[in-house]
């Protein structure tokens, strides 16, 4: 009995690869099976070596693992690509129509099933993924009805009769593999919990936490990897009265959403890396102006268009320096599925409360790694709106303008919205007094900046830093962001068995820094490793800038386009010792 | 019920003496009261430049955005709350140079908004530098020998766009320059006004005097038909689009907002934010 398993479907995009992927998926994810499934993909629709490998167990897991069990090849070049993933007793499934070889320097046993053949035999050539759905059945020893529910709701409404040949061809595909397959060599999996649970890549939970949030307007320009956000939100959005803008660019995304933003909706715009660079100017205006903006950043692989379908975490630095002159700015990076739901509700409510631009950021591997996800619990989302002028406003003598940049205590001054009598006032990006009047003056200059940094000196946010630490003293504290937190958690229960004292620090609100927080963690550890996407230790250079301990703190830096492997991170924490 | 006075603030604007800007002021104050509005129910957007300043020097709600911008800023504005009347207003630079992009997708998109450009064929604010409407062979200090680049036709280029209302004034007619600002508000769209309005400071070619001997009123034309994008085509092209009036206007298009499905028919702004238990385990559902 194994309590996981990795499998991996691989061909040449445009095969229905991913198809073939999900179907599997959801139909062990409603067994009760925490999935985990990241895709390898490129930048162009038909053609290129394509995968997805997806993990499945009895526990949840949010990291790709280091090995493989079964890989499903529909070409030569997906064997050669990744059979040495594979384990000794991994198996490969291969079409037989292509005469896979078995590669050499490998002890996994090649399969070879006629999966062109038998569906070509059963109707059409496009079932040859249901037959390889079969024969990975059979490895596992699962009943294909599992299968048929899922097959039902996918082909249902191309007819009974589709539906039906698909499920013959599961089974061709089951009986086939079943007569060839060794008796030693079946994958017995120990049996799931049967619990409910949701099967979401992290733009569904940004785009829903989006609408729980209250957002009800985006404008938005389609790229990689942010291009789900929008596309559900235009799904959903207009059975609330809302919409989505495809705008005509990035800087219009921008700054529509701050205009929507102005007159009191709550606006989105959601991008990754280039379209972030676009912004930067109106995020700046954002910030001096006081509007509300909630800003998506999916990180993929950079500069310019760089590896636009790969995972990298190199935004860091711009998402918290970008735009020109300096504003007051919250960013924060949601470590799951779970917390991408729950913190992008969330940024709405500090974007109003601190009328200041909140950046959500995430990464690919985040945003379409497609994983089991616990039920979200929407009683727990709340609606803030700050100093939101909401009832009437008395008279001003003489056409005086509303004190919308009123200098407060705490930063903060009372907002209104068009359309409310009485609070005429002022907006421009230009610096100006308490009643939005352009000003040059340096004793207004002083009163408005410190005014505006003054908002976010207190800042109130639930958990800024997840923490694993259950030492006083240990001997490694590794630091990541975003989606690296499975593999570092991997990677600490290794560590942990080989008897190293680990603590685990993610950082999900990056600025302002929660140095409070870092502080005693840095302190209390002999060593500090910092595990990130990029090629010059972004965030390992904001925790010295910000908690010091320059000679303790190391890095652990991957950006060659993929995700961290938890091996990988096990083997340099102990290079360490 | 307000009156122009009430559109007033007290700010002094920054303009040169003798700007073409001020007319343009006078008229938007004088066409939103005519049409009925309350100071609280407008929003002027305005861009960067000299007359970027002018959602300043109204007595509305007034944002004065970043440059070339004021369009996708005031159709955000609009989206939140379809009550409002928005006018979004810039020069030529901030809506033909870098917000060219906004100009031709805000009119395709056709939102219920009014942007009016003073255009003055000059980049003045930066003290002299050749716009994209500066005629061929004009002299500036950033083309010491003339430009050698052909300045861009705005009504040509908004009916080609499928602009649904597209008029030019001229600053000094202050009447025919408000009836024109109301139409545009009254229009159910998007409605493009390109005021000339000369630059006293810069522009030593099309000035006031120059103006006045090359421009020709529509209405002076035998047989105008507004509705006719084929003649308007024409006569701006026969006229090197030196016209006043209204060009172009198509009643028939509905704008942006009443083409969209389920969009809320009261302000968004004030939609409920939360939804309803039942309606969120049905989103949730879909992920099972």
């Amino acid at each position: 009995m194994i309590n996981q398993l990795s499998w991996k479907v691989g061909g040449q995009q445009g095969e229905g690869i991913e198809s073939t992927g999900e179907i599997f998926s959801i139909a062990l994810n409603r067994l009760g099976y925490y999935l985990y499934g990241y895709r390898h993909f490129s930048s162009r629709i038909k053609g290129g070596h394509t995968n997805n490998k997806i993990r499945v167990s009895t526990t949840q897991v949010r990291s790709i693992s280091d090995d493989l069990d079964i890989l499903v090849a529909f070409d030569q070049e997906t064997v050669d690509l990744n059979y040495k993933e594979l384990h000794d007793n991994g198996i490969i499934i291969a079409d037989a129509k292509f005469n896979p070889a078995q590669p050499e320097d490998t002890n996994a046993t090649l399969y070879a099933v006629p999966f062109t053949e038998i569906a070509t035999e059963l109707g059409t050539s496009l079932m040859k993924n249901m037959v390889a759905v079969g024969a990975t059945c059979a490895v596992l020893d699962l009943d294909i009805n599992v299968f048929r529910e899922v097959v039902q709701e996918i082909f249902g409404k191309k007819g009974q009769q589709v539906v039906d040949k698909n499920m013959e061809a599961v089974k061709a595909g089951f009986d086939h593999m079943k007569a060839e397959l060794a008796e030693n060599a079946v994958m017995h999996l120990e049996k799931a919990d049967g619990n409910k649970r949701l099967f979401m890549i992290g733009n569904d939970a940004i785009a829903l936490g989006a609408l729980a949030g209250g957002c009800r307007f985006m404008a938005a320009y389609p790229i990689t990897p942010a291009s789900e956000i929008m596309e559900y939100l235009i799904q959903k959005l207009p059975a609330l009265g809302g919409t989505v803008i495809q705008t005509e660019d990035e800087i219009a995304a921008a700054t529509m959403a701050i205009g929507a933003n102005y007159a009191g909706v709550r606006a989105l715009t959601a991008s990754a890396g280039p379209g972030l660079s676009l912004k930067m100017e109106a995020i700046g205006l954002s910030g001096i102006t006081e509007q509300p903006l909630v800003i998506v950043d999916t990180q993929r692989g950079g500069p310019s268009t760089g590896l636009p379908t790969k995972q990298e975490q190199s935004d860091l630095m711009a998402m918290i320096y970008g735009t020109h002159g300096e504003i007051p700015k919250i960013v924060m990076a949601p470590s799951t599925v779970q917390e991408a739901f729950y913190d992008t509700a969330e940024a709405f409510n500090l974007a109003e409360e601190y009328q200041c631009p909140v950046i959500v950021l995430s990464d690919l591997q985040l945003s379409l790694g497609k994983q089991t996800v616990e039920p979200l619990d929407y009683s727990k989302i709340e609606i803030r709106r700050g100093k939101l002028q909401q009832d009437e406003l008395p008279e001003i003598e003489n056409k005086g303008y509303f004190k919308r940049y009123e200098v407060t205590e705490d930063g903060v001054s009372p907002r209104v919205i068009p359309g409310m009598k009485n609070g005429i006032h002022h907006v421009t990006g230009v610096e100006h007094d308490e009643t939005g009047k352009p000003s040059e003056s340096a004793l207004n200059r002083n009163a408005q900046m410190d005014k505006r940094f003054r908002k976010i000196e207190n800042l109130k946010f639930n958990t800024p830093v997840y923490k694993n630490a259950p030492h006083q003293e240990p001997d490694l504290l590794i630091v990541g962001f975003n989606s690296t937190r499975g593999a570092i958690e991997e990677a600490i229960t290794r560590l942990e068995q080989d008897g190293l004292k680990v603590n685990h620090a993610h950082i999900r609100l990056i600025h302002p820094f929660p140095t409070d927080e870092m502080l005693p963690l840095v302190q209390s550890a002999k060593n500090v490793l910092v595990v990130e996407n990029n090629a010059t230790g972004q965030l390992a250079n904001i925790l010295k800038m910000n908690v010091g301990h320059a000679n303790k703190v190391k890095n652990h830096l991957k950006y060659d386009g993929n995700p961290f492997l938890p091996h990988e991170i096990y083997t340099k924490s102990k290079e360490l010792f | 019920m307000a009156t122009f006075k009430d559109f007033r603030n007290n700010v002094k604007p920054n303009w040169c003496p003798g700007c073409g800007d001020f007319s343009v002021q006078a008229a938007i104050q004088r066409a939103a009261a005519n049409v009925g509005l309350e100071p609280e129910n407008l929003a002027v957007v305005s861009g960067i430049g000299c007359s970027g300043r002018i959602s300043g020097y109204i007595n509305s709600y007034g944002f004065h955005g970043i440059h070339g911008r004021s369009l996708p800023i005031a159709q955000g504005v609009k989206m939140a709350n379809r009550d409002l009347t928005v006018i979004a207003s810039g020069g030529d630079g901030d809506g033909f140079a870098i917000g060219m992009g906004h100009t031709i997708h805000a009119i395709r998109r056709n939102v219920d908004i009014t942007y009016i450009v003073m255009d003055n064929q000059i980049y003045g604010l930066t003290k002299g530098q050749t716009s994209p409407r500066s005629a061929a062979g004009f002299k500036t200090k950033s083309t010491p020998s003339g430009s050698v680049e052909q300045p861009i036709s705005p009504m040509e280029m908004a009916l080609t766009a499928g602009a649904t209302f597209v008029a030019q004034s001229f600053s000094t007619d202050l009447k025919d320059l408000t009836a024109l600002i109301e139409a545009g508000i009254k229009h159910k769209g998007f409605s493009l006004i390109n005021v000339f309005s000369p630059c006293v400071t810069y522009n030593k070619v099309n000035t006031y005097d120059w103006f006045k001997e090359n421009l020709t009123k529509l209405a002076d034309i035998e047989g105008y038909d507004p509705s006719s994008r084929e003649q308007a085509m024409q006569t701006l092209m026969k006229h090197d689009g030196l016209v006043t009036g209204l060009i172009y206007q198509n009643t028939e298009r509905p704008s942006y907002q009443e083409m969209l499905p389920g969009y809320s028919e009261t302000p968004l702004s004030q939609a409920d934010l939360q939804i309803d238990e039942a309606h969120f385990e049905k989103l949730v559902a879909e992920f099972m």
